[in-house]
């Protein structure tokens, strides 16, 4: 294994001080967003206010990290000033990227501030030629984030198609839907990614005994899933509850799982990827810390060459009850 | 204000019918369906798409003929090399198109198009720069409140707005085939299982409460959409269509009661009830258009 460029590590940083711990942990990029309704990620206490991130920027840029800007829910309509004044306020703090999925931010950006570097967020997705050359013309993108729906011979073959670069996602929560495209949460609480930045929200969360005493989680009136007494209860993410359908009770839509494409990493940068991108920016600074460690002293060891990767069995204990997936990047998911 | 009256337009079926059957709905939509627009075209999985092609020419010249616009509804999530090219020979038709991924608008820029559901359309910034390409309609997404409904369509007068007003809302999009993952099969090799359920395979919770409904690919929710809404209250909002989505109920009959009520021969709380006694897939849903939860059965209140 030659000659592979090194691939952008991107992390995620919920606080300020994620972000330090990211930086610190060899990140070479961290992505975050403001504490409002204009990100994906809109839970109380996560995100940064103008001054966090200036200064965020500042520390991150001190050690060589860059600090990409997630302004990637969509416009709510006759509101949309409030995401236009975000990307201004990104600009002017020196974000090395903002990351949008609205065209109404991406045009806005594209028009008032022709020299900042865009992204395109996974919740546009494009994950096809055609999409990504529409929005690298129309925009001037210079990187799509690509939806998890893609296996790694298409990557490779998409990148083969495209003029920009590709980033796709290697470790944490994973959307079994097609990101931007799923209004399952609005349907069972009124909140969704789409309109407000949250997923399953904690405030529509409950739980509840049945008459068996099995402890039933809840979301926004449904049933999300159901546990054993004494068995410890996940947190209800819609789609990775149990469900019946033709008389069979399984997770329908996914197990509890999560992301882990460690394994994939060289096959990855033969197909063409430019950066890795791990999820978690609700995540706490000890996970963050050891999760970018994890896989800088991968992407480094990959970039000089080795035979194998350094063993990577840390990152099994950090994901959500312990059981990960590569998803879509193997075909037989689907 | 315009006094036009309210169309009704019966949107793509998002099931995977046998041709035969699709034959015979949209002959039937031809010669009896009070509506004036019907969307045809396979929308949810590029796989079923040989199954249907074939039938495509004959049902839009018996629904030309019987003085319908017919307009091609395009795949929502192309993937294969086969769906792409699939959508490059769509965008060459001459008829009109709805487009539902953005892939789709660099092919149609210039000429006029519907902007479909499953398009992240979500203000009126997004929806001006689609008009300014060629949108002329455009279907918001189902989560859209009508309160944004409203504010859109004051600011973006140009376009015609047509309202998802009847059936299981289309909810989600995956590259895993929950059809094929229910038979323990896997998508490449789904022996198209999803043919066996022609309103989507219902999905209760573990405690026996309905919820959603998969189709292929596609997640719905189970309960039915029913924009039960007087035509001086859609105009008010500037609402100009309504889209039926097509279910294997009576669709003549659905868009019979629709058209009576938008032509105030019934109220609108009698649509609704006069719907469930067609058979309904599922209970009546409607909050989304209050900005709620979309499950919810409420008065609406805008």
């Amino acid at each position: 294994m030659t000659n592979t460029p090194l691939l952008e590590l991107v992390c995620p940083a919920g606080t300020p001080s994620s972000l330090r711990t990211a930086v610190d942990a060899g990140a070479h990029a961290v992505y975050c967003g403001f504490n409002d309704e204009t990100n994906a990620r809109n839970f109380p206490g996560l995100n940064f206010s103008p001054d966090e991130l200036r200064d965020g920027i500042a520390y991150a840029h001190k050690a060589g990290a860059k600090v990409l800007v997630a302004i990637n829910t969509f416009a709510t309509a006759g509101a949309t000033e409030t995401w236009r004044k975000a990307v201004d306020r990104a600009v002017t703090s020196g974000a090395d990227a903002i990351i949008a999925a609205d065209i109404a931010v991406l045009d806005h950006c594209a028009t008032h501030h022709p020299k900042q570097r865009l992204h395109l967020s996974v919740q546009a997705a494009a994950n096809t030629p055609e999409a990504i050359e529409f929005y690298a013309q129309t925009f001037g993108v210079k990187r799509v984030v690509l939806p998890r729906v893609l296996s790694v011979s298409e990557i490779a073959a998409l990148n083969a198609e495209i003029s920009v670069e590709t980033e796709v996602f290697v470790f944490g929560g994973l959307c079994v839907m097609t990101e931007g495209r799923c209004a399952l949460s609005s349907y069972a609480t009124g909140k969704s990614p789409n309109l407000t930045g949250v997923c399953s929200p904690p405030d529509h969360v409950s739980y509840c005994e049945d008459p068996s005493g099995n402890l039933l989680t809840r979301l926004g009136g449904f049933t999300i899933d159901s546990f054993p007494q004494g068995e410890p209860a996940g947190y209800p993410t819609l789609c990775k509850g149990q469900f019946t359908a033709r008389g069979k009770t399984s997770h329908l839509f996914e197990d509890p799982v999560s992301l882990n494409a460690a394994d994939l990493l060289p096959d990855l940068a033969r197909a063409g990827v430019t950066a890795l991108k791990i999820e978690g920016r609700q995540r706490g600074k000890a996970y963050i810390g050891q999760v970018v460690r994890a896989f800088r002293s991968a992407v480094d060891a990959l970039a000089a060459g080795a035979d194998t990767l350094p063993d990577m069995a840390a990152l099994k204990g950090l994901s959500e009850g312990g059981r990960q997936t590569a998803g879509s990047y193997r075909k037989t998911w689907r | 204000m315009s006094a036009a009256p309210i169309e009704l337009a019966l949107g793509p079926c998002l099931f995977n019918w046998p041709a035969d059957r699709m034959t015979d709905f949209y002959a039937r939509i031809a010669d009896e369906a009070p509506v004036e627009r019907v969307y045809v075209g396979e929308v949810v999985c590029g796989k079923r798409m040989p199954f249907t092609d074939p039938i495509w020419a004959d049902v839009i010249e018996r629904l030309t003929g019987a003085g319908k616009t017919v307009v091609f509804s395009s795949l929502a999530q192309p993937s294969s090399k086969r769906d792409r090219n699939a959508l490059t020979l769509q965008a060459g038709y001459d008829l009109p198109i709805e487009i539902n991924d953005m892939c789709m608008l660099p092919a149609c820029t210039g000429r006029p198009f519907t902007a479909g559901p499953f398009l992240n359309c979500y203000n009126e910034v997004c929806l001006s720069f689609l008009a300014a390409r060629g949108a002329t309609d455009w279907c918001p997404p189902v989560e859209l409140p009508l309160s944004s409904i409203r504010t859109i369509a004051a600011l973006v007068p140009e376009v015609g707005i047509e309202l998802f007003a009847f059936g299981r809302l289309p909810l989600a999009l995956s590259s895993r085939c929950y059809h094929a993952r229910s038979h323990g099969l896997s998508k490449d090799s789904c022996q198209f299982v999803c043919d066996k359920d022609p309103d989507g395979m219902d999905v209760t919770t573990v405690d026996g409460q309905r919820f959603l409904a998969t189709n292929g690919i596609q997640t719905l929710s189970d309960s039915c959409q029913v924009a039960a809404l007087a035509p001086d209250h859609l105009r008010s909002l500037g609402i100009s269509r309504l889209r039926l989505s097509p279910h294997s109920t009576d669709m003549v009959r659905v868009a019979s009661l629709f058209r009576q009520c938008l032509d105030r021969e019934i109220a609108p709380d009698e649509l609704e009830a006069r719907l469930e006694e067609t058979g309904l897939p599922a209970p009546i849903c409607n909050a989304y258009l209050n900005g709620d939860a979309g499950w919810k059965k409420e008065t609406l209140s805008l």
